[in-house]
């Protein structure tokens, strides 16, 4: 990135600077005391897991301990699965839908609330509450909420996979808009106001002002709600569990019951903890579940990013 | 302060006829926004039959029972609830506590000392935010129980791993933002690391301190997977008991199961209100950072 002379120089002096604290020969002893506690637990919590993981999906096994190996066959078993590509699709569906829905509904209100009208800090204690309450629990309120209302037809959610679908959208609305709202009031606070009076100078209309000054001011605040939703849709689980459970469940034309509202995380859940023989299918599941979300935000995270100005 | 002016700025606008019609919208809206949690608190006073019959409607004479579901529903499931509860708060308070300590005097140093490795476990961190949890959930729950970390107190190691990686980030972050030449003073007063850093540096990462710790117990006391497949099976925090109630077959206790989630959401609203403020900023930073 530098050429070479020119960045060397500073680039020791900073770092001189930085060791003051750590003189080579105490080094050792502090490292000890600061980072290896984290690390240790880093290591444990994390690192070994996921190279575990890794090693494991292209096993047979039961336990860790009796894997042998099978090379890609766990991936074309994930990729035959029904269940799994049946939960890919509805995945897909369900994140396209919320991330769209959740962004334009916490945009909306984040620019209402910082126009000043009466109680917008009431409202935004309210909207923001259903954060704080676990999806577990979440799931159960709207499951009695939904059979309530769908009793009066004689249904039930888990009776038909397109109320689970706009159930789930639902409760992650309902759920996630107040904490994106959260997001975007701080961006539209951040806005300098002198651009909103240049503009108004310059005789730009309300809608001008909105697509060429509040948009592109806006679109740090757009990549991290967009980023944030994209992945908390698609790494859902707890909600997911406790609505619907992946009910209904529909035996395919090749005999296997496929759970038409089952997310890839409760897919792969259950396709470890339900079969113990298909443990090695289902860590591969989780090698391809983790490659995807990993793809789709940085591409995102790409996308957004090239759009945002240079303060 | 720019914040605070920020704030208080609009509020003194005079209100046109399109704001207060904004108003009164929103506060419908806002109406239905609680409806969900106001009809479960509703429902844990009614008998099973009235819920069943309608879950909307108030409790009436013949349907109102007052607090028998919160006793019936403290021993529900053959499991005391108030376990649940210590359990939840210990490893929610424990594992933040440990997170902060430990995260931040890493980040510290490993923002302060740029070496080669350092830079790896950073970047490692930063990795650790995308991962679902399904990938090594499986891997996890073998390594904790062959460590026997399977204990509320084990767990606490597990949460600072898995947390890790947002806490260093955001708490690296910080660091940048603290100009060095306040620790060479230090140095030059003859202060050595661990005086500096919790005699200096800890005090001026307060804020960041607060937006950790928000964000952290947001996560560790909603939990459900992680612990339910590390804990042992004698120990539930709260999401896991609800999640037992409901997942078993047969009779269920609806009014007791409704009673003991308006229990589980008294706690988180208490502690919303206590500290909203703190909450909002830590959302705000966390999200900046990220």
């Amino acid at each position: 990135m530098f050429g070479k002379g020119a960045a060397s120089l500073p680039f020791l002096v900073k770092k001189e600077r930085q060791m003051i604290m750590f003189k080579k020969r105490a080094r050792k002893i502090y490292s000890l005391i600061f980072v290896l506690p984290t690390l240790a637990a880093f290591i444990i919590g994390f690192v070994y897991p996921f190279f575990n993981g890794i090693y494991l999906s292209f096993c047979k096994f039961k336990t860790t301990s009796n894997a042998t190996f099978v090379g890609f066959d766990n991936y074309i078993q994930a990729f035959q699965n029904e269940g799994f590509l049946r939960s890919f699709w509805f995945t897909a569906l369900f994140v396209v839908v919320s991330v769209i829905l959740i962004n334009l509904i916490a945009f909306f209100v984040a620019y209402v609330l910082t126009l000043g009208i009466r109680g917008s800090n009431v409202f935004r204690t309210i909207f923001f509450m259903p954060n704080l309450v676990g999806g577990i629990i979440l799931g159960y309120i709207w499951q009695l909420i939904f059979n309530g209302i769908l009793q009066n037809f004689g249904s039930n959610i888990e009776l038909d996979a397109t109320y689970g679908f706009w159930g789930l959208v639902i409760l992650m609305c309902w759920q996630q808009a107040g904490y994106m709202m959260i997001i975007y009031i701080a961006g539209f606070q951040s806005v300098p106001a002198d651009l909103y009076e240049a503009a108004r100078i310059d005789g730009a209309g309300k809608k001008q002002v909105l697509t060429s000054v509040t948009l592109p001011m806006m679109m740090p605040s757009i990549t991290i709600c967009t980023f944030l939703t994209l992945t908390n849709s698609f790494k859902l689980f707890d909600q997911n569990l406790a609505l619907t459970n992946g009910a209904p469940g529909v035996v395919s034309s090749s005999g296997t019951m496929v759970y038409q509202t089952e997310m890839m995380a409760l897919n792969i859940y259950k396709t470890f903890y339900a079969n113990q023989n298909s443990r090695g299918v289902g860590q591969a599941e989780g090698v391809i579940f983790f490659v995807l979300v990993v793809v789709i935000a940085l591409a995102q995270l790409y996308f957004t990013r090239r759009k945002e100005v240079q303060q | 302060m720019a914040k605070v002016k920020a704030k208080e700025r609009p509020q003194k606008k005079k209100q046109t006829l399109g704001m207060k019609i904004l108003t009164v919208l929103f506060t419908v809206i806002s109406v239905f926004y609680v409806a969900p949690v106001f009809i479960v608190f509703m429902n844990s006073f009614k008998t099973n039959a009235g819920i069943s019959a309608g879950p909307f409607e108030f409790p009436t004479a013949e349907t109102f029972v007052g607090f028998q579901s919160y006793i019936s529903g403290m021993f529900y499931g053959n499991y005391p609830f108030w376990k649940t509860i210590v359990c939840s708060f210990f490893i929610t308070v424990g594992g933040v506590a440990l997170i902060l300590v430990c995260t931040s005097m890493c980040a510290w140093y490993i923002q302060r000392s740029n070496t080669i490795v350092c830079k790896i476990i950073y970047y490692f961190c930063i990795f650790s935010m995308v991962v679902p949890f399904q990938m090594v959930m499986f891997t996890l729950s073998k390594t904790a129980d062959t460590l026997s970390l399977n204990t509320p107190w084990g767990i606490l190691i597990i949460y600072l791993g898995f947390g890790a990686g947002l806490a260093v980030f955001m708490f690296s972050g910080f660091v940048k933002s603290i100009p060095i030449e306040i620790e060479e003073a230090a140095d030059v007063d003859g202060a050595g690391p661990m005086r500096t850093f919790f005699g200096i540096v800890l005090p001026i990462m307060k804020p960041t301190f607060i937006s950790v710790a928000i964000l952290e117990t947001m996560w560790i006391w909603n939990d459900y997977l992680l612990p339910y497949l590390i804990l042992d099976k004698t120990y539930r925090t709260i999401p896991i008991h609800i999640q037992y109630l409901n997942g078993s077959y047969g009779h269920t206790d609806t009014t007791a199961i409704m009673a003991l989630i308006v229990l589980s959401i008294v706690p988180i609203v208490i502690f919303y209100f206590a500290c909203q403020k703190y909450i909002i900023e830590g959302v705000v930073a966390g999200a900046v950072k990220g």
